[in-house]
C-alpha cells in the first residue's frame, strides 16, 4: 500500500517518537525516501522540538533563584518557630 | 528535565529534610527551577504570574515533603504540583478568553503542516537571537491549553507519554493525538514565521 502525502502526516509524531507499527512505520519510511516534501516537513517538526526543548527559549528571569530561596528561608523561619 | 546526576541521592536528602535539617530543601530544588518556572510560563504566558505561581510551587512542595512518595520521580512530582497551581490560577483568571488556534480546539480533523523547501540542520546559534526565542515562546503560549498541556510535558519537561497520560489523567491514545497535533500546529505556525525572518545576513536562508 502506497501512503499519500497527506496520511504520512499524521504519523510524522509518531514517527519521531518512535511509536510506529511496524508496518505503518515500513511504510512512512519508503514514503519519505522518494518524498522531498515530507521529508522536509518531518525535518522541520523535530528542528522545532529540538529549539523548544532548548533551555535558552525560557530563560529564568533575572534573581529568579534569589528570590525563591529567599521566600523559602521566611517560610523555614515560620515552621521553624512554630516546631 | 535535567538529568540529576547520580551522585545526589535524593531520597536522603528528603529524609534528611523530614528529619528536621530543612536548608537541604535549597539544594534538592535547585536542578528543578528552571523546568518548574518553564512549566509555569508556558501555562500562564505572564512571567510575573508564573514566578508567583513557581515560588508557590516549590513552597508547597516544603510543605508536602512527607506526601511525596518515592515511587514516583521527585522532579515529575514538582511538575504536577505546578501543574496543578497554574490550573487554578487559570480557573481564577475570569477573564481566560477560550483561544483557539486556527479553530482547532476540536480534536477532530487534520493539521496540514507547512510547506517548506528545505530545513535540514540544526541552526542552534539561531537561537542566540532573542527574537527567535520570544516567537517560539509566543508560538508555545497560543497553543490551545489542552494541546499545550501535552506538549509542555512531554517536549519541554521530557516526561514519556506514559507520565504525561497519568499526570492529566487521560488515556496514552489521547496523548498521542494531543500531542500529534500540537507539534504539527507548531510547525505550521512556525515555519513562515522563521522564514519570513531575514536571517539571510548570518547566512540562515539556506536553512529555510
Amino acid at each position: 500500500m502506497v501512503l499519500e502525502c497527506k496520511h504520512v502526516w499524521d504519523h510524522i509524531s509518531g514517527f519521531l517518537d518512535g511509536t510506529l507499527e511496524p508496518e505503518v512505520l515500513e511504510q512512512v519510511r519508503k514514503h519519505l525516501e522518494h518524498c522531498e516534501l515530507c521529508s522536509a516537513i518531518l525535518d522541520s517538526t523535530r528542528n522545532i522540538l529540538v529549539l523548544t526543548a532548548d533551555d535558552r527559549v525560557f530563560e529564568l528571569p533575572v534573581s529568579f533563584s534569589e528570590r525563591l530561596h529567599a521566600r523559602l528561608d521566611a517560610e523555614m523561619g515560620l515552621s521553624g518557630r512554630d516546631g | 528535565m535535567t538529568e540529576v546526576a547520580a551522585v545526589r541521592d535524593e531520597a536522603a536528602m528528603i529524609a534528611a529534610i523530614l528529619a528536621g535539617d530543612q536548608r537541604q530543601f535549597h539544594e534538592l530544588i535547585r536542578p528543578f527551577e528552571r523546568g518548574v518556572y518553564r512549566m509555569a510560563l508556558s501555562m500562564l504566558r505572564n512571567e510575573a504570574e508564573a514566578e508567583e505561581v513557581a515560588q508557590e510551587a516549590f513552597l508547597r512542595a516544603f510543605r508536602n515533603l512527607s506526601k511525596f512518595r518515592a515511587d514516583s520521580k521527585f522532579s515529575t512530582w514538582l511538575i504536577s504540583i505546578t501543574l496543578n497551581e497554574a490550573r487554578s490560577r487559570l480557573r481564577r483568571q475570569k477573564t481566560v478568553k477560550i483561544e483557539s488556534l486556527d479553530g482547532a480546539d476540536d480534536e477532530q480533523g487534520h493539521v496540514t503542516p507547512a510547506l517548506l523547501r528545505d530545513w535540514r540542520e540544526i541552526p542552534s546559534e539561531v537561537l542566540e537571537r532573542g527574537e527567535v526565542r520570544s516567537i517560539l515562546r509566543r508560538a508555545i503560549e497560543e497553543l490551545p491549553e489542552i494541546y499545550r498541556e501535552v506538549f509542555v510535558l512531554r517536549d519541554e519537561e521530557e516526561m514519556s507519554v506514559q507520565e504525561v497520560a497519568d499526570m492529566l489523567e487521560l488515556s496514552v491514545s489521547a496523548v498521542k493525538v494531543r500531542l500529534h497535533r500540537a507539534r504539527l500546529m507548531l510547525q505550521k505556525r512556525l515555519v513562515p514565521e522563521l522564514k519570513s525572518m531575514n536571517l539571510t545576513k548570518r547566512g540562515w536562508l539556506a536553512w529555510f
